[in-house]
């Protein structure tokens, strides 16, 4: 039969196994037809099924006393007291980015949007985690001067504030930029709702944006491949639209407000196919939809075109009979388009209707729960999976030429060209912005209620490749630190796996122990993971990315005044160091200038890491502090310098670690620029900081030096480095835009 | 005195606005369908992207009904204060003069910048001593003010520029450095900063409070 031949061939093309082909016939008891080949191919694709991670991601610790909302809802949610929850999740956006960088940044921000208000609570922030190729590659600069652009486009004009987020360049990002965004939302914890659909005989009823071809076989052409550079996928990019999702949002939020809709589902990737089988599915019912009333953008669509289109800006929701006109009349008053389009059936069938004739009838079951699941073959790679980064400064520089060098590297320098074309500030509640601490800031309640939000981004890929594992962990040490310099304690994380091909034996090394270090981490710290999603296949001809799982954690205060800045405030204050920093320059950004190899990284001690950010939360919150900041990429070096331009004064720095600065290399070069999890910077009046280290126990308190002058001065013995804030400030503030002209 | 803050499909400040003026009397919400503008004894144009800025910012806006109702109000004296979007919105309807262009730099831009009063003799900044310096923050796209040079020497001799960039602040390529303008009746101010996210010290330096002050103090227009 040359008709199932045709058929046949056309199920790789898809994506699909022949194995997994042949299991759909027997699921289905017959071959399938084309419409239900489209939606099964995507539904089984990796970014819908999750096939090669889900058996890894159920090893991560899910539950917590303030989890409202698990893995498995369109955002998970915690409570944060006061009647209120908080939903978020991070997603990535990473093909369609590389492919066409404005618009698919953009739409990955309105996916995530879409995603926190399907759940019932109102977008609030904004974060983005971005990973390019080096500056010094044209393409790197086009795709982060267009991606950036795109989140600002989106994010700007539906009003939701851009609070955080990093920028990392590392050559594997090269052929493969990563762009993940996360969003929060609040809502009365009593208003989230879930995505299952009830009511049989209930409308379901599509909402917001036309619906065209674009998008077509996103999430399996795009999403679950390696990027080939054969042939050209930009019509499988989205286009947003944010006027329409700015409409679209509130419209939901008013039918949610008036209790007009039973459940609410965003479309995401797979489009119509995978909201309305996970819809029944979580519900446990059947739904038909009939394709030929769904509103479209061009006439001639096909059926199956119109089952998978990701057509950015819509919604499906599920309205009982008797409140149709209900809704009909909240979105005419929001000018949002809304048509029924079929209806919850008891059948546990998605069946695809198209002028009474039934064009796709497939078990919900099968869509949703029944795609084959495949264990990782990992392999511990014997040869570096990573070159070597390609030196850029001489290891005989001198302390003073390092830190210059180092706060000038993309890395490290300020993100200020990106942030500033963002808004951190529409909703009137954020208190501390971009830069200015550690972590963003949000009040709960406008009105002077009690308690705010903290929320971090954090993934340095270049550590997890060194080593998989303890590099994770320090993924969420760094998330839990920047928190804790506000005074936040950690409710919840969520996180985004982005990952190489699985099916090569190295990158299920690196996913497994990764998952395995976020999970180890997340226990000791007691944070549970609410959510999360996975970026595979992020490679290309030149090799995988480094492996970066990129971490959203979300947190509580008591006093958003008391949340620490940055910067250095007082002339006089004591600085010191808390915590069990051990700085190596294995991993660090210092080593990546000298063009290092990577290498093993020192195990971590996670008890104490705890007990260290325990106290650094309750110091913040006890109002001990005048500034604290975690050391990250640079080092103490770094951080120092850091806190001084922030504050726009200097400090003088004095320690002993039995080197010498401006001398050889090693080993006051590891002392001073060296990297390693557990290590906070933090300044107060004298008694305070002598207050803090007579109760600190076991957790390790080092004076270092005093905040003042218009210099950055550093002792050690005969040896000086001095470098006036200024120049500090130079070399932070323009490492990046003197990169772009 | 009672705001009354616009919204239209689109509008992203509004909330800000409404909460900001709620410090300093009481506000609601008009909805842009509407004529009615519930006894306001003030209106706030606020920032966002009102239809999506198509066409161009402000453009489509400046057809809707409540703008009908505004138009009205502001000829009968009674204050209107636009903001960003909002400036951008009366420009197109003519209830002030000039026109915002796209920024020198062509992208969006969030900065907090120090502006400097002009005027000190309107019912916006009447709280305020001429060269007073606020610091508020910008965020747009098109916030370039325009206008010919010939027009530009009238405004500023007939005391309609209200609020300038500080020296080294201006972030968009201004002319003249201007920030916000009031019509010939004082009663019409646009600005491209948004006072609204200066008024809460928890969040951020507090300039904008001399605005909505000096506004709630002002006399209500008699209906």
């Amino acid at each position: 039969m040359s008709g199932a031949a045709t058929v046949d061939s056309r199920h790789r093309q898809l994506g699909l196994t022949d194995a997994e082909y042949q299991l759909i016939v027997e699921k289905l008891g017959r071959e399938p037809n084309e419409v239900e080949l489209a939606v099964f191919s995507l539904m089984w694709s990796e970014h819908c099924a999750y096939k090669h991670s889900k058996k890894l991601l159920r090893t991560l610790p899910t539950e917590g006393p303030a989890v409202v909302m698990g893995p498995g809802e369109n955002a998970g949610a915690v409570d944060v007291g006061g009647g209120l929850a908080v939903a978020f999740k991070v997603e990535s956006h990473n093909h369609p980015s590389a492919v066409e960088p404005f618009q698919g940044a953009a739409t990955g921000v309105g996916g995530i949007l879409r995603d926190v208000f399907a759940v019932g609570a109102r977008p609030i922030a904004i974060l983005d985690s971005l990973r390019f190729g080096e500056l010094s590659s044209q393409r790197s600069r086009y795709l982060l001067d267009r991606a950036v652009a795109g989140i600002g486009h989106y994010g700007n004009s539906i009003g939701v504030a851009t609070v955080g987020g990093d920028i990392y360049f590392e050559a594997p990002y090269e052929h493969n930029c990563l762009v993940n965004a996360m969003c929060l939302g609040i809502a009365p914890r009593e208003r989230l709702v879930r995505s299952a659909a009830a009511g049989v005989g209930n409308h379901l009823v599509l909402l917001g944006a036309l619906t065209g071809r674009d998008g077509i076989g996103g999430a399996s052409v795009l999403a679950s491949a390696e990027l080939g550079e054969d042939e050209d996928k930009r019509p499988s990019v989205q286009i947003g639209d944010p006027f329409e999702e700015k409409k679209l949002l509130e419209c939901c939020l008013e039918l949610l407000d008036r209790g007009l809709l039973e459940s609410l589902q965003d479309l995401g990737a797979a489009g119509l196919s995978s909201s309305s089988s996970e819809m029944a599915s979580k519900g446990e019912v059947g739904i038909d939809i009939e394709v030929d009333r769904v509103p479209l953008r061009e006439p001639g669509m096909e059926p199956f075109e119109v089952m998978v289109s990701e057509s950015q800006e819509r919604m499906l929701c599920v309205v009982e009979p008797a409140r149709l006109d209900d809704v009909l009349a909240v979105c005419a008053r929001w000018e949002v388009r809304a048509t029924p389009i079929g209806s919850v059936t008891d059948t546990r069938r998605l069946r695809v209707i198209a002028d009474g004739e039934v064009l796709g009838d497939m078990p919900v079951g099968a869509l949703v729960d029944e795609c084959p699941l495949y264990d990782l073959r990992p392999e511990l790679p014997r040869v570096p999976v990573y070159r070597a980064p390609k030196r850029t400064l001489s290891q005989e520089a001198p302390a003073a030429d390092a830190l210059l060098a180092l706060l000038r590297s993309p890395n490290v320098a300020s993100k200020r060209w990106a942030f500033e074309q963002y808004d951190p500030i529409v909703g009137a509640r954020t208190v501390r912005r971009p830069e200015s601490a550690d972590a963003a800031v949000l009040v709960l309640d406008h009105d002077g209620g009690e308690g705010a939000l903290a929320v971090s981004i954090d993934g340095s890929g270049r550590r997890v490749a060194c080593e998989p594992y303890t590099g994770t962990v320090e993924v969420v040490l760094e998330c839990a630190a920047n928190l804790a310099c506000v005074g936040a304690e950690p409710l919840g994380l969520t996180n985004c796996l982005n990952f190489g091909n699985p099916e090569k034996p190295r990158v299920a090394w690196q996913l497994s122990e990764s998952v395995r270090g976020l999970g180890d981490a997340c226990r000791a710290l007691g944070i549970p993971v609410v959510g999360g999603n996975v970026s595979l296949y992020n490679e290309g001809t030149e090799g995988p990315i480094y492996p970066t799982p990129i971490v959203g954690m979300v947190g509580r205060l008591l006093d958003p005044a008391r949340a620490a800045p940055i910067g250095f405030a007082a002339e006089g204050d004591a600085i010191a160091l808390l915590g069990p920093f051990a700085p190596e320059l294995t991993g660090s950004e210092l080593a990546k200038l000298w063009g290092l190899d990577l290498a093993p990284l020192h195990p971590v001690d996670l008890d104490a890491q705890r007990a260290a950010l325990d106290l650094v939360r309750r110091g913040v919150r006890e109002g001990l502090f005048r500034s604290a900041h975690d050391v990250s990429e640079g080092g103490l070096g770094c951080a120092l310098a850091e806190c001084c331009i922030e504050g726009r004064i200097g400090a003088r720095i004095e320690y002993y670690r039995g080197a010498e600065i401006g001398k050889a290399p090693e080993p006051h070069m590891g002392w001073l620029f060296g990297e390693g999890p557990g290590g906070v910077i933090v300044s107060g009046a004298p008694e305070s900081l002598q207050r803090l280290a007579a109760e600190a126990g076991d957790v390790p308190v080092l004076s270092l030096g005093e905040v003042g002058g218009d210099a950055l001065v550093m002792a050690a013995g005969a040896a000086r480095l001095s470098i006036p804030v200024e120049d500090l400030k130079t070399a932070h503030s323009q490492g990046i835009p003197d990169l772009l002209t | 005195m009672k705001f009354g803050v616009v919204r239209f499909p689109g509008s992203c400040d509004e909330v800000d606005a409404l909460l900001a003026c709620r410090q300093f009397g009481d506000a609601e919400i008009l909805w842009h369908g509407d004529r009615d503008l519930r006894g306001a004894d003030a209106v706030v144009i606020p920032g966002g992207f009102s239809y999506g800025d198509y066409l161009r910012a402000g453009a489509i806006a400046r057809f809707s009904p409540v703008m009908e109702a505004v138009t009205e109000f502001a000829r009968e004296g009674g204050p209107v204060l636009g903001i960003c979007n909002g400036f951008q919105v009366l420009c197109e309807a003519h209830l002030l003069p000039g026109a915002l262009l796209p920024n020198l730099g062509l992208r969006f831009l969030f900065r907090q910048v120090e502006l400097m009063v002009e005027n000190a003799d309107t019912p916006f900044t009447r709280g305020c001593v001429r060269g007073d310096r606020l610091s508020i923050p910008v965020k747009h796209t098109t916030g370039r003010y325009y206008a010919p040079d010939r027009e530009l020497d009238r405004l500023e001799s007939a005391g309609q520029v209200v609020l300038r960039y500080a020296p080294g602040d201006n972030p968009n390529g201004a002319l003249r450095d201007i920030a916000g303008v009031v019509n010939e009746g004082g009663n019409v101010m646009g600005l491209m900063p948004h006072p609204e996210h200066a008024v809460n010290a928890l969040t951020g330096p507090t300039g904008g409070r001399a605005l909505f002050e000096s506004l709630a103090a002002a006399e209500p227009v008699p209906a």
